[in-house]
């Protein structure tokens, strides 16, 4: 008889507990082969059969050593419960099960003497979401009727860039009568008001990059939807950076610099401007924290594409050198303003914090008009990796935060001066569509999403705890990760295709939201479309109350 | 719902011409109210077409108030005239005590003052006229300025016609351009400023419709002028983009249509002046209607005009003869006006253009 030790971890600890039906299993070893994380492995059990023989009991055993799957009981190769095990096993043996007695964020932090780290969304607070209690509730009737989604012309596009207030505009009157430019504009794109963004060629797989910019070029030059995707900090392939697919992407730059140096020395032979450079100054899954890519994901073409050896690349929480808002404006919005000739629309990405607004104020109060756009990104955002903690105790929700901004700008007269682009979580229901539409109707002109990408190619986590081991270059599906064989297990073509099908379903959603309000052109701002049923959202955000 | 009209005429004439035009359309109205502004003053404003004129409605002790802040501001009233009123019993009208449409003299230091200048303090002198009767309750200021008159009431058109005398004809009464709306806006509250035709500096504008895009453009219209106010109607909006696109930015009238239903961004992109109008587009955006209706507008020079929504879901009409040209909602009004005009003349505007009509009755279409 073994003795019993309290500190040794079993299943029954872990998140997951693999539940295994031996009588099913073939011992094909198709699970073990499968799981990423080793996290299960082939064992021989040895059976004691006792058997009797004859009339009356004369008890005999039999020993047999009996090859079976085993869940491993380590906090380093633990169960993620991604279901790939059960997803490759032919008859039903096997499959994770979710441990509601689970000691894991305890007996982690006791054995490993570090923080938790995943990738994923904020496992916290996953069901409660303000946007579920919103609707539009503005259907026209009678006298303002609805529009016919199938036959109008919708104008289903957001600015990306500085918006001149009209007093500003350099236009005089000329002697036909008509209106002529006599200067320049800060360059302004009309793009689709949702962007995909921003996950770092570093972050995913090279194959999931492909399917993304595959599908933004088809979007674009196929389906007539000028969809933008973000590099993220981390560098582009050069060949896309010469190519002409070039102007479908917003650069990234962020504390890191990342990848900068390559994109600097291709300028010269650049055939297209990129549609935009983003700032990266904040990301709301994890605000105050920088970018972590962990060697095990730093791959030969990860460490071309950035310049940098084999090792955990971290940026930095913030821009070393940028003290204030005016000395950022100077530096970095002119300095990339200028890298591009004023002809690239520059815009900044922050966290969403209790200062945001002010830092909003700051920028739309710029007298230079260099900034293109604020991103702001709530606390529902995914990421590739972070410490558990930041995930789930930092940070800001994304509604009432981009409202409150919207509201700053309306209460200085500077709405639309500063593009408003918001993000984090939304559409995390499957539902982008109905999610961008509130939050521009709140006040932001576009949206931006990544973590849905990602659902779309594949990704089986969850906020729920599913996987979310982006962090560990793992990625079972072949999304999150650098390893060959993983990431062979993506298609791209069929990524792509998913990507582009939802973008084309959303497009038509878009359209049954706008038809029934009688709005051709998205309505920025339009809150009295809104109702709630949550009379503490209603007040907060602003909108009318119904129950 | 509204019905517009508007008649204007190289020659003076009465408002029972407007009385008559609204009348034969009141199945499409709600018959709640009855709303004008009179704009090229003739009968015994005629001599007086240089001086601001207050429209008022008012308390005894509202007319008080007015003419005191008036006086102090330096005005010196010319000419009083109040409407002979006709009351009887039944009549369904919601009365004020005083109807008052005084003229005066510009203050001593402003006589000399340029146009643009006498238009500001004008502005102003409404405005806290307007705030001081509001504070009592004790009436409503609907316009200020040369050679404009504006009436509006609470009840049966018809009725209000009658309490007014305005189903006589008068010689010392006329314009040569009348705007009318009959129904108070009852979307919103029933309020008198919430009748259109609205008025500003010069600017008048009523409309048949709704602006779904109203709350964005009160929220950007409350910063952008001090006598953007009210916005007891949605249609204001409509008025204050009209006074900034023409007034304050100084842009020719085709360009208020660019900014009130802005081309399709692809058929922008097409256009030799395609950078203009995306940045009219963009920086603009907040002016935009996107609703069902049908603007009618004066310029300041006399110039009426008509428009509607990019898609063209609220009707207009124009019918003319020589000496008069005619807008209305619906054709039955303009047959009511000008029985004996060539009907085959007539134009129903498109979603894309606007039609104006000049002081010499030439009509223009200018597509968008
Ligand atoms: S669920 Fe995933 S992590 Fe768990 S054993 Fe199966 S394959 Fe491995
Ligand atoms: S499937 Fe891949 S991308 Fe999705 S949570 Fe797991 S590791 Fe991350």
């Amino acid at each position: 008889m073994e003795t019993m030790k309290a500190q040794n971890i079993t299943t029954n600890d872990l998140f997951w507990q693999v539940k295994y039906d031996a009588s099913r299993c073939t011992l094909c070893g198709s699970c073990v082969a499968a799981c990423s994380f080793r996290a299960i492995e082939c064992k021989v059990e040895r059976r004691r059969m006792v058997f009797s023989e004859g009339d009356y009991p004369d008890p005999k055993s039999r020993f047999s050593a009996v090859p079976v799957i085993r869940q491993v009981n380590s906090v380093k190769n633990f169960c993620r419960g991604c279901g790939i095990c059960q997803k490759v096993c032919p008859n039903d043996a096997i499959g994770p099960v979710r441990n509601p007695d689970t000691r894991f964020p305890v007996i982690s932090r006791c054995l490993m003497g570090d923080s938790i780290k995943r990738g994923g969304r904020k496992n916290l607070e996953g069901d409660h979401r303000a946007l579920d209690s919103i609707g539009i509730g503005r259907i026209s009737q009678m006298t303002d009727p609805s529009l016919d989604a199938s036959r109008h012309t919708f104008d289903i596009l957001a600015p990306f860039g500085r918006i001149l207030p009209p007093k500003q505009l350099p236009l005089k009157v000329g002697a036909d009568g008509k209106l002529e430019q006599t200067e320049r504009t800060p360059p302004v794109r009309w793009i689709y008001p949702v962007i995909i963004g921003d996950m770092s060629i570093g972050a995913l797989s090279w194959r999931m990059w492909e399917a993304m910019a595959i599908a933004v070029a088809y979007l674009n030059e196929e389906c007539g939807l000028p969809v933008r995707l973000c590099s993220g900090e981390g560098g582009v392939p050069e060949r896309l950076l010469k190519s002409r697919y070039l102007k479908y992407l917003i650069l990234q730059i962020a504390s890191g610099h990342f990848g900068w140096n390559r994109i600097i020395k291709t300028m010269p032979h650049m055939t297209e401007d990129p549609a935009g450079i983003l700032i990266k100054i904040g990301q709301g899954a994890k605000p105050g924290d920088g970018g972590l890519l962990l060697a095990q994901k730093v791959a030969e073409h990860i460490q071309a594409i950035r310049g940098v050896p084999k090792a955990d690349l971290l940026s930095p929480p913030n821009h070393q050198g940028l003290y204030s808002i005016e000395e950022s404006v100077q530096k970095m919005f002119l300095s990339f303003n200028a890298a591009f000739k004023f002809r690239v629309p520059v815009a900044i990405k922050v966290a969403a914090s209790a200062t945001s607004v002010s830092v909003f104020n700051n920028l739309v109060r710029d007298p230079y008009n260099i900034v293109g756009g604020f991103f702001l990104d709530g606390i529902d955002g995914g990421t590739g990796a972070a410490h558990e903690v930041s995930l789930d105790h930092t940070g800001h929700p994304i509604v009432s935060k981009l409202r409150d901004c919207y509201l700053a700008a309306v209460s200085q007269g500077r709405q639309g001066h500063i593009p408003l682009w918001a993000g984090g979580g939304l559409g995390k229901t499957g539902d982008l569509a109905a999610e961008a539409f509130k939050m521009i109707c709140l006040g932001a002109n576009g949206i931006f999403a990544g973590k849905l990408v990602l659902q779309m190619a594949g990704c089986v986590g969850n906020d729920r705890g599913r996987c979310n081991a982006c962090n560990t270059g793992l990625c079972p599906v072949g999304i999150t990760t650098q390893e060959s064989a993983l990431v062979h297990r993506l298609n791209p073509e069929m990524v792509a295709q998913n990507i582009v099908n939802y973008f084309l379903a959303m497009d038509k959603e878009f359209r049954k939201l706008l038809a029934p309000i009688g709005n051709s052109s998205l309505p920025v701002g339009r809150s009295d479309a809104l109702v709630a049923t949550d009379k503490a959202i209603a007040d907060r955000l602003k909108i009318q109350y119904v129950c | 719902m509204c019905r517009i009209g508007a008649i204007k005429s190289k020659n003076y004439f009465h408002p029972s011409r407007i009385f008559l035009l609204m009348q034969s359309m009141q199945k499409g109205h709600d018959n709640s109210g009855f709303a004008m502004v009179m704009q090229d003053l003739g009968g015994i404003f005629k001599g007086f077409k240089n001086y601001p004129t207050l429209s008022l409605a008012c308390t005894d002790e509202g007319l008080k108030i007015a003419e005191d802040l008036l006086h102090a501001a330096g005005f010196q009233r010319l000419l009083h005239y109040e409407p002979k009123t006709n009351p009887q019993p039944g009549l369904d009208i919601n009365t004020m005590p005083n109807y008052v449409f005084e003229t005066f003299m510009y203050p001593r230091e402003y006589q000399k003052a340029s146009a643009k200048e006498k238009g500001e303090i004008l502005v102003n002198m409404r405005l806290t006229l307007r705030k001081a009767l509001e504070e009592g309750d004790n009436g409503y200021v609907y316009s200020f300025w040369p050679d404009v008159l504006t009436l509006k009431e609470i009840g049966n058109p018809q009725d209000i016609g009658t309490y007014f005398n305005l189903w006589e004809p008068d010689k010392n009464f006329t314009a040569r351009i009348i705007t009318a709306q009959c129904r108070q806006n009852t979307n919103y509250d029933i309020v008198r400023y919430a009748a259109h035709p609205f008025f500003l500096q010069g600017y008048t504008v009523l409309a048949n419709g709704e602006n779904t895009f109203y709350l964005k453009n009160v929220e950007f219209q409350r910063k952008l002028h001090r006598g953007y106010i009210g916005f007891e109607s949605d249609s204001q909006c409509f008025l204050y983009t009209l006074h900034y696109v023409h007034h304050e930015l100084e842009w020719p009238l085709p360009y208020y249509k660019h900014v009130i239903t802005p081309l399709p961004f692809e058929e922008i992109s097409r256009r030799d002046d395609k950078d203009q109008l995306l940045a009219i587009r963009q920086s603009l955006a907040h002016l935009e209607i996107n609703g069902p209706n049908t603007i009618i507008g004066v310029l300041p020079d006399g110039t009426l005009f008509t428009c509607c929504d990019a898609k063209k879901l609220r009707p207009v009409v124009v019918g003319r003869t020589d000496d008069y040209v005619v807008l209305a909602s619906e054709v039955c009004g303009v047959n009511e006006v000008l029985p004996d005009r060539k009907w085959e003349k007539d134009i129903y505007p498109n979603e894309r253009e606007i039609v104006s009509v000049d002081n010499n009755l030439e009509i223009q279409r200018w597509k968008q």
